[in-house]
């Protein structure tokens, strides 16, 4: 191949090769998948009892029970009655145009997916924020999350796991953990030195520091990492229904598939509607929390 | 009172990657700029040390860059030093561990911060409280104690406030109670009033001298403000480049400055209120013991001047002119001075800052008599001494 032609053409490596290298790849993960799949799985097992059991209870319980206990999570947060009938309105329209049980699921799924974002992404964000190496090793890593096409790493998920709610929990908390991981190591950096040195001078050891003084200090951008983090999932809940998520994705991707425009527009609208719910509420509650904020003398 | 409470000995600070290298240089006496320019590394102390006596407030000053903000993080290991030993009531700080490190830090020393180092989101009662909650007092013992120390420091009603609704000079007096709550015996301020307006940081400065007559804590108290140290310090240390050019009590430092640098410190110092009488009087040369009038006028023509302090066993009495005495004497009546004889002049106390007597000394034509609590004269203040040290002419040396 390596003839004078490489001037104008890329001297690409040999066709034959690049399928060498695919094929041992693949391979050597099918292989992976068959002999440790089925342990892997177990693993899941209690998130996927779990996600049933949590989605049975949204979808099985009476809906105006759950939308008061929804509007009283709202305004115990938020202490807005604006808000709070706002969210009624907003789950009685989308039981009324028969969203009701997809919605139930989606919100099961985002939930379980935030908690699981939080979990994991916090204690990520707290060594990343206590040492530069792992801050410089995790970054790109964060970054290859971030910008890696979603269905790219849909693959290797569904190879291992196959289709169902587990690799769809895992594909979303992939896609939106990163801004959960980032703002906590963004806010813990952003704490006062001075504030820090006094924890220090008074005799705080390192547990106290940080549950005392670092996390307190550093929670509004924690915040606004989880709202990041729950908009992201709800995004994410679309492409999650490729790979057998229920929930107001599938309609989407049936409306996608056979043209309905319509039925695409309305789960659409109810994904939005949820969005600004979730996003309204968690600022709302993050904002009350800063209660030092207020009031502030100039 | 004499106890030494902190030592510091021989210590050095490098910053920089790999500081114990550079040491061979610095002991060397290579200077800051060479050192930095050939190995990247800044020192910021050299060969430093100390005694601070039990009670004292001394006082560390320098301008910025000159390494004092470094010095007092050593006290408790903020900041671990390159080289050198830090001794506190005789225990070596720099062989703790972490855990006896935490304790040290929690029992002995508290401090006080420039931009205060409050926590926002706490309310003031509790940042008061925070030494006692590290240390895990339970919630009602801590809250109650730092209720006690919110009303010492007069921000009493402020409990629930959150720093950020204070003002600057309310926001470290919190800092100050803070510091005195946990109840250490060493307070570090490090620079603890200098982001405050003129009037408040004087202010503040009363409240410290006030309280520390009645705790008798060891502050270490750094500063940039030549007035502030000589305000406050027993004793002060001046800091420049990372080494200690001159220690003393302020008076040494205020009249015999030791290099060209601290005399130009001093230069601009308000020597009125830094200096107290005690420091320019003269030692009470006219001193009229006897109560007999004749034999007065005989001791009085043994010195200068036409006046002179008649003193008996139970101390200071009066002024007394030659005029006055020559006077009696003719008149004959009485032989014995009495109380129509004396001047009508004000006393002062060796501890009263000058530029409270100016006034008094411009006025009267006599040197002021300085009288001590014990009612003793112990010296005089004429008009020509409080001219010459305010017009910074004094003579060196003497």
């Amino acid at each position: 191949m390596a003839d004078s032609n490489w001037l104008i053409e890329f001297p690409a490596m040999d066709r034959s090769d690049l399928l060498a290298i695919r094929k041992a790849l693949d391979g050597a993960y099918k292989e992976f998948s068959r002999s440790y799949g089925d342990i892997i799985e177990g693993l899941f097992d209690p998130l996927l009892y779990f996600l049933v059991w949590f989605e049975k209870l949204l979808v099985n319980s009476p809906w105006w029970l759950i939308i008061a206990i929804i509007c009283a999570i709202v305004y115990f947060a938020t202490r807005s009655w604006k808000l709070s009938v706002g969210v009624l309105a907003a789950f009685v329209l989308i039981g009324y145009f028969g969203m009701w049980e997809n919605t139930m699921r989606t919100m099961s799924i985002i939930f379980v997916c935030t908690l699981l974002s939080i979990a994991i992404g916090i204690p990520i964000g707290i060594l990343m924020s206590r040492s530069d190496r792992v801050q410089s090793t995790i970054t790109p890593m964060l970054d290859i999350m971030q910008t890696m096409p979603a269905f790219v790493y849909l693959i290797p998920v569904v190879m291992l796991l196959g289709i169902g709610k587990v690799p769809g929990v895992i594909a979303v908390v992939i896609y939106a953990i990163p801004p959960v991981i980032r703002l906590t190591n963004l806010g813990i950096r952003l704490v006062d030195e001075e504030v820090l040195e006094a924890a220090r001078a008074y005799g705080a050891n390192s547990t106290q520091r940080l549950f005392g003084v670092q996390l307190p200090l550093a929670l509004p951008t924690i915040m606004a990492g989880i709202n990041q983090t729950i908009m992201m999932a709800l995004a994410m809940v679309v492409i999650a229904s490729m790979i057998g998520v229920k929930g107001l994705g599938q309609p989407v991707l049936k409306s996608i598939t056979n043209q309905y425009f319509t039925l695409g527009l309305f789960n659409g609208l109810a994904i939005v509607a949820l969005a600004i719910v979730f996003d309204r509420v968690s600022q709302a509650y993050g904002k009350r929390t800063q209660k030092h904020l207020e009031s502030r003398q100039s | 009172m004499t106890e030494v409470l902190i030592k510091v000995e021989g210590l050095y600070k490098v910053f920089g990657k790999t500081p114990e290298k550079i040491m061979p240089m610095v002991k060397a006496g290579e200077s800051k700029d060479d050192i930095l320019a050939n190995t990247g590394h800044t020192v910021g102390l050299k060969d430093i040390n100390l005694q601070v006596e039990k009670g004292q407030i001394f006082v560390v000053m320098g301008l910025s860059g000159s390494g004092k903000s470094t010095l007092i993080r050593h006290l408790n290991r903020l900041i671990d030093p390159t080289e050198g030993k830090i001794l506190v009531d005789g225990e070596d700080v720099m062989k703790l561990d972490q855990k006896s490190l935490e304790e040290f830090r929690r029992h002995r020393m508290s401090m006080v911060f420039q931009r205060f180092g409050l926590m926002p989101h706490r309310t003031v009662i509790e940042n008061v409280a925070y030494g006692l909650t590290v240390q895990g007092v339970d919630k009602k013992e801590r809250l109650a104690k730092a209720q006690e120390w919110l009303e010492t420091v007069g921000l009493a009603g402020y409990e629930n406030q959150y720093p950020s609704q204070l003002s600057g000079g309310q926001q470290q007096r919190v800092g100050l109670a803070r510091a005195l709550c946990t109840d250490a015996d060493i307070l570090l301020m490090d620079e603890a009033f200098s982001a405050l307006d003129p009037l408040i940081r004087s202010e503040m400065q009363d409240q410290l001298i006030e309280l520390q007559e009645k705790l008798h804590k060891t502050i270490v108290f750094i500063t940039h403000d030549l007035d502030e140290a000589l305000r406050l310090g027993d004793r002060i240390a001046i800091l420049k480049d990372g080494e200690l050019v001159q220690q003393g009590a302020p008076e040494d430092i205020l009249l015999h400055p030791a290099t060209d640098y601290v005399e130009a410190f001093v230069k601009d110092v308000n020597r009125a209120r830094a200096l107290t009488v005690e420091t320019v009087m003269n030692p009470p040369a006219h001193r009229i013991t006897s109560s007999n009038i004749e034999k007065a006028l005989q001791q009085m023509r043994t010195f200068k001047g036409d006046y002179g302090y008649y003193v008996n066993d139970d101390g200071y009495q009066g002024i007394i002119t030659q005029k006055k005495l020559e006077a009696a004497a003719k008149a004959g009546s009485n032989t014995a001075i009495d109380e129509k004889l004396y001047e009508d002049v004000a006393t002062i106390s060796p501890d009263t800052v000058l530029e409270e007597v100016i006034p008094d000394s411009m006025e009267s034509r006599y040197a002021l008599p300085v009288v001590d609590d014990k009612g003793d004269l112990t010296g005089e203040l004429p008009r020509s001494s409080v001219a010459e040290v305010l017009s910074g002419e004094q003579e060196k040396g003497g």
